[in-house]
């Protein structure tokens, strides 16, 4: 009686076994399978930082450490210097930030303590949507309807009142060419501003109901809890939206082109056409001819890089440890 | 006591003042992206025929349309999708799912967030380093694969949240019946979780088919119809980025309405992934 059931127990369990070896092949397959694509994140960007590297390593092993303190970038001389770039760069970004900050989170204070309850996700989703609009949709509206607003209405008033006044007269001197480095900044100030807002509102739910609630409690006002409460226990997430907007905005690259002007040149005047880092690659890298001048823009792109690398690792740095706190 | 009376009236217009300005800002949120679709519409729909979608974009000062750059975009957008998203969901489920506690995935996700906001034109400047300059000349390839880095880090971080909200007790389900994890992440985590894993498919391809920078100097642009992978291909966002800057008067229309079609379906797709999601957080 015993062969032939035998025989089947263990062909049985012969194909159990395969089963078995074959799921814990098609497990490993997939799990390696999974784990690579999470190393190959980790290898995109140390792959863009050597191929930056390596792309800028003509310019930068001639012009040397002079390459950042060098305003003149002449093509025809071949002489190329990144001044006049990050200038603009860190000027626009500055200003966005400065004008984007205190709307942001006015509009994040709006929304968590004003807003009636129904309007508050349709708000909050329309202003989000600024954020999807497409960078070169900002560039264009920026070109044809903006500026010439301002060339014509803003900067002739700004330019007039601030007449005479020292200091002012010259930030604020010049024709009103309508582009430049102030219109870039507006625009840019538009661009960061949802990202503003939706961290500082992110952070603003995460402070424990019961620390506002025994503000008022007291007798505070809005504004009170807001100030002495709110804003400082959510500080560190704040800072951390402020620089992920600051990346944003110091990476622009199609709305900036569009409204800066393309001057390789600092001027004291807000009003003045200037240029940034990014607004030169795309403008200048397909004309680029000769490897000294392509090199350069390169590098270009390697300074731009490193800048926002450090200004995000700090954004998600301060970010992580906010998320931490209301982990624990 | 007087004092004590004023020091309030003070305070409550204090807490009005401020309370107005936070009004006021969301007035100006809301006033700038009135005015900003305003101004699409009505620059934009007056270029709106039929020519645009069925005629080449022409030389200067013709009349024409962008069927080309249409096209171009649409192949780019697809074959960036196609590879980037297994990519992403694959790095997102070892981070949700076999690394969840591994230093492996915290590294990886301060490195993925980084890539989410690094300026796109650098991810130009990389492709162009490892494809364009290589192979010699633009192609429509490269200017997919800039795409396609650019929605790995979208998607990673859309699979990963997503997958962490799937609760264990389901997983632990499937492991107590005998399946392997694998067929656990796919027949149970990836079920729970596919309407948010849509939702960042669909956020990567709003984020690409807008973008303009990585693609200047990858796929470059091309006046003409081509299906060339291997040659020079025409987007819309590049070939609006020419036209707005021009002095013609057709190609400046041509870029309105260009930049109308681009605008709809962008924030057609970020409503209707929102949408996906909003319908989960009702629930």
């Amino acid at each position: 009686m015993t062969a032939v059931s035998e025989a089947a127990t263990s062909s049985a369990l012969r194909t159990r076994e395969a089963t078995v070896r074959r799921f814990a092949f098609t497990d490993m397959a997939f799990r390696t399978a999974t784990r690579l694509s999470a190393i190959l994140v980790l290898v995109l960007l140390g792959g863009v930082a050597i191929s930056l590297v390596a792309g800028s390593w003509e310019a930068l092993s001639k012009f040397g450490f002079s390459f950042l303190t060098t305003e003149s970038w002449n093509p025809v001389t071949e002489n190329f210097g990144a001044l006049a770039p990050i200038y603009g760069t860190i000027v626009t970004s500055a200003i966005a930030i400065l004008i984007a900050v205190p709307i942001g989170i006015g509009i994040a204070v709006f929304l968590t303590e004003l807003c009636p309850r129904p309007l508050r996700r349709p708000i909050g989703i329309a202003v989000e949507l600024l954020a999807g609009i497409p960078s070169i949709i900002y560039g264009i509206w920026g070109l044809f309807v903006f500026a010439p607003f301002l060339q014509t209405t803003v900067q002739p008033f700004i330019i007039y009142i601030f007449h005479g006044i020292p200091g002012l007269s010259s930030l604020f001197a010049g024709p009103p060419y309508g582009i430049g480095l102030l219109t870039s900044s507006l625009i840019l100030a538009i661009m960061v501003l949802p990202f503003i807002t939706s961290i500082t509102k992110d952070v603003f739910d995460t402070v424990p109901a019961v620390l506002k609630e025994s503000a008022y409690g007291i007798g505070c006002t809005t504004w009170e809890v807001t100030r002495r409460v709110t804003i400082p226990y959510t500080r560190v997430g704040i800072m951390g939206g402020v620089m992920l907007g600051l990346g944003r905005a110091l990476g622009e690259t199609m709305a900036v082109t569009f409204v800066i002007g393309n001057a390789h040149r600092i001027s004291a005047s807000l009003f003045a056409p200037g240029t940034t880092i990014s607004a030169t690659i795309a403008n200048e890298f397909t004309e680029a001819d000769g490897d000294l001048y392509t090199s350069s823009l390169v590098s270009l792109g390697l300074i731009l890089f490193i800048i926002t690398f450090i200004i995000l690792a700090l954004a998600r740095y301060m970010l992580l440890r906010i998320d931490s706190r209301t982990g624990a | 006591m007087s004092t004590a009376a004023s020091l309030h009236q003070s305070r409550k217009r204090k807490n009005a003042v401020m309370m107005t300005l936070c009004v006021v800002a969301a007035g100006i949120g809301l006033a700038w992206l009135a005015l900003i679709l305003g101004a699409l519409l009505y620059k934009g729909l007056s270029g709106v025929n039929l020519a645009v979608f069925t005629e080449m974009t022409p030389p200067p000062g013709d009349a024409g349309g962008l069927l080309n750059a249409i096209y171009g975009s649409i192949v780019m957008t697809i074959i960036g999708i196609i590879v980037g998203t297994p990519i992403g969901v694959l790095a997102g489920t070892y981070m949700a799912e076999y690394g969840r506690f591994s230093k492996l995935t915290t590294v990886v996700r301060f490195i993925n967030d980084i890539l989410l906001s690094a300026p796109s034109i650098i991810i130009g400047l990389f492709v162009y380093e490892l494809m364009v300059r290589p192979m010699g000349h633009f192609s429509a390839i490269a200017g997919a694969v800039a795409l396609s880095i650019l929605v790995i880090p979208v998607v990673v971080r859309t699979t990963e949240d997503m997958l962490n909200l799937v609760p264990n007790a389901l997983r632990e389900a499937g492991t107590a019946i005998g399946a392997p994890r694998w067929v656990v992440i796919r027949s149970v985590a990836y079920r729970a979780a596919l309407s948010g894993i849509v939702t960042g498919i669909l956020l990567a391809i709003a984020r690409i088919s807008g973008e303009t920078a990585p693609l200047l100097f990858t796929a470059l642009n091309n006046q003409f119809w081509s299906s060339n992978l291997n040659a020079p291909m025409a987007s819309l966002p590049v070939t609006i980025f020419q036209f707005a800057l021009s002095p013609y008067e057709e190609w400046q229309q041509l870029a309105w309405t260009g930049a109308l079609i681009i605008t709809l379906t962008v924030l057609g797709l970020s409503i209707i992934a929102r949408s996906l999601t909003g319908r989960r957080e009702d629930r």
